[in-house]
């Protein structure tokens, strides 16, 4: 995976927590404190980007993520720029190689993608001129690499460290970008308990060869637990397929009030969002006292800040 | 390849005789096409003569699996390219699938291949004719007027069979006719749309899985129509360790059921897909080690008794995608003999059972009879010297096709010529 680091080890491309080393991902996360300090303060604006073209190219439907990366861009006074693509007008590969080559014609330095396809965002990096970035922001199942940089600041924030720490991640892990971009980036910066808990048709074939648990029941799985990441369940692909029922989901996998009370009393709850109230979370969990739900938007501006900041210092 | 002149006589050269099951040293005349003598009488004669120390002569091989693109998709390849690229490969036959477009349903349509392999003349190309009107799975083609086109056999190709009624009604009416149905086994419903191995690589990379249970389910429901009919099934392109295990107990229970894998199944595992390679995005998926292992050791146990090349050549944009969204299939017939000779390398085979899998083997599938090496036999032999290294440049391959899994890879061991 050597696609996204240069010569010297420096970051070229984001497109996987996977083989990060260690010291770069504390640098990232080190490099986006300042960005949500000054946020927390009312200075949003940083005119490090000043003259950076962006490109949010997304060919899924996605506002709050494409959002926040428009936010992060203006916020280091880059110029953006949002295309959202239907895929069906991408069927074919020379249209989707068209579409890069066209907007790299347009001097873009960055090209934030997602993509429903596992591999679009390497398949872009192979393809990319060079001094052009590319940055996931999500690609099919594989990879969510910002996601897993915001939800390892927002922990390191509460928590201080990662070596101690069990983490649960809580539902259709199969499915799930951020389940597996938070297992690479939580086991570099430290994490020896992960746990992934599911019924098993939700849980992948090899997932432990990744290093983490597997447990089916919930309450066995969150046993002891720091921090609970609960993920978004697809209600539309799941019913009949996979799960009897979204209530039947929620009576064995749901995060209750009830369940919560019975974890630790500073077990951290969150979730990438936007959450299925009744589903995996209860309302009053999802705002209560112990979530971080909001905190991970907020924090995931500063984050992508801090990335696109990096990625664009080293394409000098 | 050079023009042979009217005689030749080769001296000195291993001669694997896959029919006469012998390997001898010897020398060969061949005089127009056939094998005018052996031995000491074969050097009073010849125009011309060669010194084959060190090196093999052997029937050319049958693939049980080559897409040739035509009709259909000639911007990936075609007849005439294919044809000849296999012949210089030393794959003097080729059977087609039926999966062309369109569909090879129609005896006007096995005329139409049969035509424009003749006028290619290089590689010989026999048709599989299509199980299924359009391959659709669900009535029956014009068998017996597709036999008297001349297929060799009949398949519905990759494509699935609606159920298993149809499946069964299938076997027996083949079975009618001494056709043999040949199964790419895939359960369509367990495979579900997937593009790579169900295992912690494709976990990892976050590419849908086909499970192992896709080819099993799919091999046991056909075993047991076999065992209700007698019809003749040929597994090809077997994947799995368990589709391996089930095809040799039924050939212990006396059933006709034969099998083939491609080479390339034998030599890479799902780690080729690291880094999203869109070049081992395959049909049948790399499988696992194990499962490699099971399927050489079938292989030399004559579980499988043929390899094939399963060759399927893209054009470029073909694999310019994200993996998921490319088209699986690799260019691989001018792979199929190097391979092969690393299989004897590393002791998998001895020679004269690589001969055997690549062409004794695939002739009995297709119901063909393969000459012994005697005078007066006239088939396609192939020279081979088994030493000699060399490394693969996809651009250099002669198939339209540069969609190699084994650019840049070392091999030892090459096609000196080829006696079509």
């Amino acid at each position: 995976m050597n696609l996204q680091l240069d010569e010297q080890g420096r970051l070229k491309h984001l497109l996987t927590t996977e083989g990060l080393p260690r010291s770069l991902l504390e640098r990232l996360l080190d490099r986006a404190e300042p960005y949500a300090r000054a946020a927390e303060a009312g200075f949003k604006k940083d005119p490090l980007l000043v003259g950076k073209t962006v490109v949010n190219l997304f060919f899924e439907n996605s506002t709050r993520t494409r959002t926040t990366f428009e936010l992060a861009a203006t916020r280091l006074s880059a110029d953006v720029v949002n295309l959202q693509v239907a895929a069906s007008s991408t069927a074919k590969g020379e249209t989707l190689l068209d579409t890069l080559k066209t907007l790299e014609a347009m001097q873009a330095d960055l090209f934030v993608i997602r993509h429903e396809a596992s591999g679009a965002a390497h398949f872009f990096a192979e393809h990319a001129a060079p001094g052009v970035a590319i940055l996931n922001a999500g690609d099919g199942r594989h990879a969510h690499p910002t996601q897993a940089l915001l939800d390892a600041f927002t922990i390191r924030r509460h928590k201080h460290k990662f070596e101690g720490l069990s983490v649960a991640i809580v539902g259709d892990i199969v499915h799930s970008r951020v389940a597996r971009s938070n297992i690479h980036a939580l086991r570099s910066l430290g994490c020896t308990d992960l746990r992934v808990v599911g019924p098993p048709p939700l849980i992948p074939a090899g997932i432990v060869e990744l290093g983490v648990s597997v447990e089916h029941d919930l309450m066995r799985g969150l046993d002891g637990v720091d921090v609970i990441i609960l993920l978004r369940l697809q209600k539309e692909r799941m019913v009949g397929a996979f799960l009897p029922s979204l209530g039947e989901f929620h009576r064995d996998y749901g995060l209750t009030r009830e369940r919560l009370a019975r974890l630790k009393p500073e077990v951290l709850v969150m979730h990438p969002g936007p959450i299925n109230r009744g589903v995996e979370i209860e309302g009053e969990v999802a705002y209560g006292p112990q979530s971080l739900i909001i905190e991970q938007v907020r924090n995931g501006v500063a984050v992508r800040m801090s990335v696109m900041a990096e990625i664009l210092a080293n394409t000098q | 390849m050079s023009k042979s002149p009217s005689s030749l006589l080769i001296q000195n050269v291993r001669l694997l005789d896959p029919a006469g099951d012998r390997d001898t040293v010897t020398n060969l005349l061949l005089r127009d096409g056939a094998i005018a003598a052996l031995g000491a009488d074969a050097l009073a004669g010849g125009d011309e003569s060669l010194d084959a120390g060190g090196h093999w002569l052997l029937p050319a091989a049958t693939d049980l699996a080559a897409r040739l693109r035509e009709p259909g998709a000639t911007q990936k390849a075609t007849i005439a390219s294919e044809a000849s690229a296999a012949l210089a490969a030393g794959v003097a036959t080729l059977c087609v699938p039926p999966d062309t477009k369109p569909v090879a349903d129609t005896p006007a349509l096995i005329d139409r291949i049969h035509a424009k392999a003749a006028q290619a003349g290089a590689a010989r190309v026999l048709v599989l004719g299509a199980l299924t009107q359009g391959l659709a799975g669900e009535a029956l083609a014009e068998l017996s007027a597709l036999k008297a086109a001349g297929v060799v056999g009949v398949s519905n190709g990759q494509r699935p069979l609606a159920n298993a009624l149809v499946a069964r009604r299938a076997l027996e009416y083949a079975q009618g006719l001494g056709l043999t149905v040949h199964v790419q086994a895939l359960e369509p419903a367990l495979a579900n749309s997937g593009c790579a191995h169900e295992g912690a690589i494709a976990t990892r990379l976050g590419l849908a899985p086909i499970p192992v249970a896709a080819e099993v389910a799919a091999i046991r429901q056909w075993i047991s129509l076999v065992e209700d009919t007698g019809g003749r099934v040929h597994f090809g392109r077997l994947s799995s360790a368990r589709g391996a295990e089930l095809v040799e107990s039924a050939q212990q229970r006396g059933l006709p059921v034969s099998a083939d894998v491609a080479i390339h199944q034998l030599f890479l595992t799902d780690a080729a897909l690291e880094g999203f390679n869109a070049q081992a995005h395959l049909l049948p998926p790399l499988r696992s080690e194990d499962d490699r292992q099971a399927l050489r050791a079938a292989l030399a146990r004559g579980v499988i008794g043929a390899l094939c090349s399963d060759h399927q050549p893209h054009e470029p944009d073909a694999k310019i995608n994200p993996f998921p969204l490319t088209e699986p299939g690799t260019s691989s017939v001018e792979t199929l003999l190097p391979l092969a000779l690393e299989l004897v390398h590393e002791g998998l085979l001895t020679p004269l059972q690589m001969a055997q899998r690549l062409s004794l083997g695939p002739s009995r599938v297709l119901g063909q009879s393969l000459p012994e090496l005697q005078p007066g036999a006239r088939l396609p032999l192939v020279l081979v010297d088994p030493q000699s290294p060399w490394t693969l440049r996809a651009q250099d391959l002669r198939s339209r096709g540069r969609n190699s899994l084994f650019d840049g890879r070392r091999f030892q061991g090459r096609v000196l010529r080829v006696f079509p």
